[in-house]
């Protein structure tokens, strides 16, 4: 296969997974929890988009913010109601408390919406220039991507939630002593990761099919992106995410589509083994 | 409690599961089997989990490789015991080699690692379709004996392996190389400043929390008969352990004893009368362990906590 085209599938998916790794990363830079919640919320958002479509007719662009909002409110009450209450519990007990937690949803999700893989199928066609052929349905979803972790970047950078978000992750009791209620923070991030995961679900779910079995997957992608950008901030989860893409459609074409999930779980061994803050360190605010 | 006292009921309960297949039907004696090598893995992990207080989540990794070494070796005509021991040094000199690499790392980062080598094992497995028939799985050969004779001898074979690991842990439990672990798990680096060889025991706490796990995967893989990818590897499975030893008291020498068996007694009820929930009452289970029995149900019975509902829960220094 042509490079161009190699290069351009990598980057439309490194671009999917930036948008999905984005907020796991923040709850894992904020919080200190690695949230096993990430992979089945984003399948909650994409089902949410499908069933609206499907359901009440409304355009999956047009669901993408509501979906957004409604997972926004289940992450924070999950984070208000148990997480908080060990959050400053060591790694053992936050992991496997969000992996229970996770297993009540996804069984959940199951029963509700059976395992079924479902798609929406906009039908744009696919567009073509310099040789590259890219279906339109992928270029919307990697500009939504793109813009939602803009979006989340500039919140960061000028709301005071964002700023005290980012002083509770330099130092929580230095935060706490220039009066931020840290607890709410916690919540109000936890909500955030939930809320740009079920935002890449919806994107996700105009340009792949759907089905519960990918939470684990989704969650393994969130992993590798956040080892390889670096812990809790906006560039490094981009930056992760298009060099998880680009490693993937490389992997893919030159092992077999086999080896291509591999091969990103064993550069991100390598890389944690190297250089374990990430690309982009951890020294970035946001 | 004091160290007789331990074993004597432990003992006790080994001989009652011992003697399931003698006043049980083949369905209780399957269970015990499956309590046997619960029992072990949960064993095993509170070697590196519970004493050393890292947080790993590769057991199945461990598990589904002796399952495969087991099975392969099998196939290819070794005999069973040979087979089973050959599993054994497999994963014990995998986790060496893989403990020597991903110890460096801690906390969070290790646990990712962690689970991430249960990912590329079970990957690597399900690609390698020539040698492991890939995603369709291996047979391995059954045992040409009577079903009654069968069950009989993998929950003895199970349970000399539980007997195994449990001296170990007894004699690690008493033993310096013991305190170094319980120093490790809490402040490393200080353990490191006073002269405990902290790379060296951790290394050593990963083999040994491994290698049963392979002899057991092997073992399972004997019996059962068919393994498969998803089946061998199971993420689920890499939880359910460390909740396990957790839910019986982490880091005690009768803990993981007590977890299992009340893991498995709550499984076996559930998954009878609520089919389609019995992974949320899994999840369950692991919110209640982690909110209400913080240190494992053996503080329970030791006596040393008062109700875990009633104790305020300021784990948080700052509001």
């Amino acid at each position: 296969m042509d490079v161009g085209q190699i290069i351009a599938n990598g980057l439309v998916l490194g671009a999917l997974y930036a948008c999905l790794a984005v907020g796991f990363s923040l709850v894992w830079g904020v919080l200190n929890v690695i949230n096993m919640l990430h992979g089945s919320f984003v399948i909650l958002g994409g089902y949410l988009t499908f069933f609206a479509a499907q359901v009440i007719g409304i355009h999956p662009l047009a669901a993408l913010v509501p979906v957004a909002l409604i997972l926004f409110v289940l992450g924070y009450a999950l984070q208000a109601t148990f997480i908080n209450k060990v959050v400053a519990a060591p790694v053992l007990v936050t992991l496997t408390l969000t992996f229970g937690l996770d297993m009540i949803l996804y069984n959940v999700m199951t029963v509700y919406f059976s395992a079924t893989p479902r798609q929406l199928t906009l039908g744009l066609g696919s567009v073509e220039f310099w040789g590259i052929f890219l279906p339109v349905e992928r270029l919307i979803g990697m500009g939504l991507a793109l813009a939602l972790t803009a979006i989340l970047f500039v919140t960061m950078r000028t709301s005071s939630i964002g700023r005290a978000i980012v002083a509770v992750r330099m130092d929580r009791f230095a935060a706490a002593l220039m009066g931020i209620k840290v607890n709410r923070i916690y919540a109000i991030t936890f909500g955030i990761g939930a809320l740009m995961a079920g935002a890449a679900g919806s994107v996700f779910a105009m340009v792949f099919p759907v089905t519960t079995n990918l939470s684990g997957v989704f969650l393994g992608k969130a992993f590798v992106v956040c080892v390889i950008g670096g812990l809790g901030s906006v560039p490094g989860a981009l930056v992760g995410g298009l060099a998880l893409g680009l490693v993937e459609a490389f992997a893919g074409v030159l092992l077999g589509p086999q080896n291509a999930l591999t091969a990103g779980f064993v550069l991100m061994l390598l890389l944690l083994l190297v250089r374990p803050t990430g690309i982009l360190g951890v020294k970035g605010y946001e | 409690m004091s160290n007789p006292v331990r074993i004597g009921l432990f003992a006790i309960w080994i001989v009652v599961l011992g003697s399931v297949p003698f006043w049980g039907d083949n369905a209780m004696a399957r269970t015990a089997i499956m309590l046997a090598m619960s029992s072990v893995l949960a064993y095993s992990w509170n070697i590196i989990g519970g004493f050393a207080g890292y947080p790993s989540f590769s057991t199945a990794a461990f598990f589904g490789l002796g399952s495969y070494v087991g099975a392969l070796c099998q196939g290819a005509g070794v005999p069973m015991p040979l087979a089973w021991l050959a599993a054994t040094i497999f994963v014990a000199a995998f986790a060496g080699l893989i403990g020597g690499i991903v110890l460096r790392l801690r906390g969070h980062y290790f646990a990712i690692a962690s689970i991430a080598i249960v990912e590329v094992c079970r990957l690597v497995v399900a690609a390698w379709g020539s040698l492991t028939g890939g995603g369709n799985g291996l047979n391995v050969p059954l045992l040409m004996w009577s079903p009654d004779n069968t069950i009989l001898f993998f929950l003895m074979v199970m349970l000399a392996l539980l007997v195994i690991i449990f001296a170990i842990t007894v004699f690690i439990d008493r033993h310096r190389f013991g305190f170094a672990l319980k120093c490790i798990r809490q402040n490393e680096d200080a353990a490191d400043m006073v002269g405990v060889d902290a790379t060296r025991f951790k290394i050593l706490a990963y083999v040994l929390s491994a290698f049963l796990c392979g002899t057991a995967g092997a073992v399972y893989a004997s019996w059962i008969g068919y393994i498969d990818p998803t089946d061998s590897f199971q993420i689920v499975m890499t939880v359910e352990i460390p909740v396990m030893a957790m839910l019986g008291g982490a880091g005690t020498v009768l803990g993981p004893a007590i977890g299992a068996a009340a893991f498995v007694v709550l499984e076996e009820i559930f998954w009878a009368n609520f089919l389609d929930w019995n992974r949320a009452i899994l999840g369950a289970i692991i919110v209640v362990v982690i909110f209400a029995l913080p240190g494992g149900l053996i503080r329970i019975f030791s006596g040393r906590t008062r109700l875990p509902f009633l104790r305020s829960r300021s784990t948080e220094a700052v509001q």
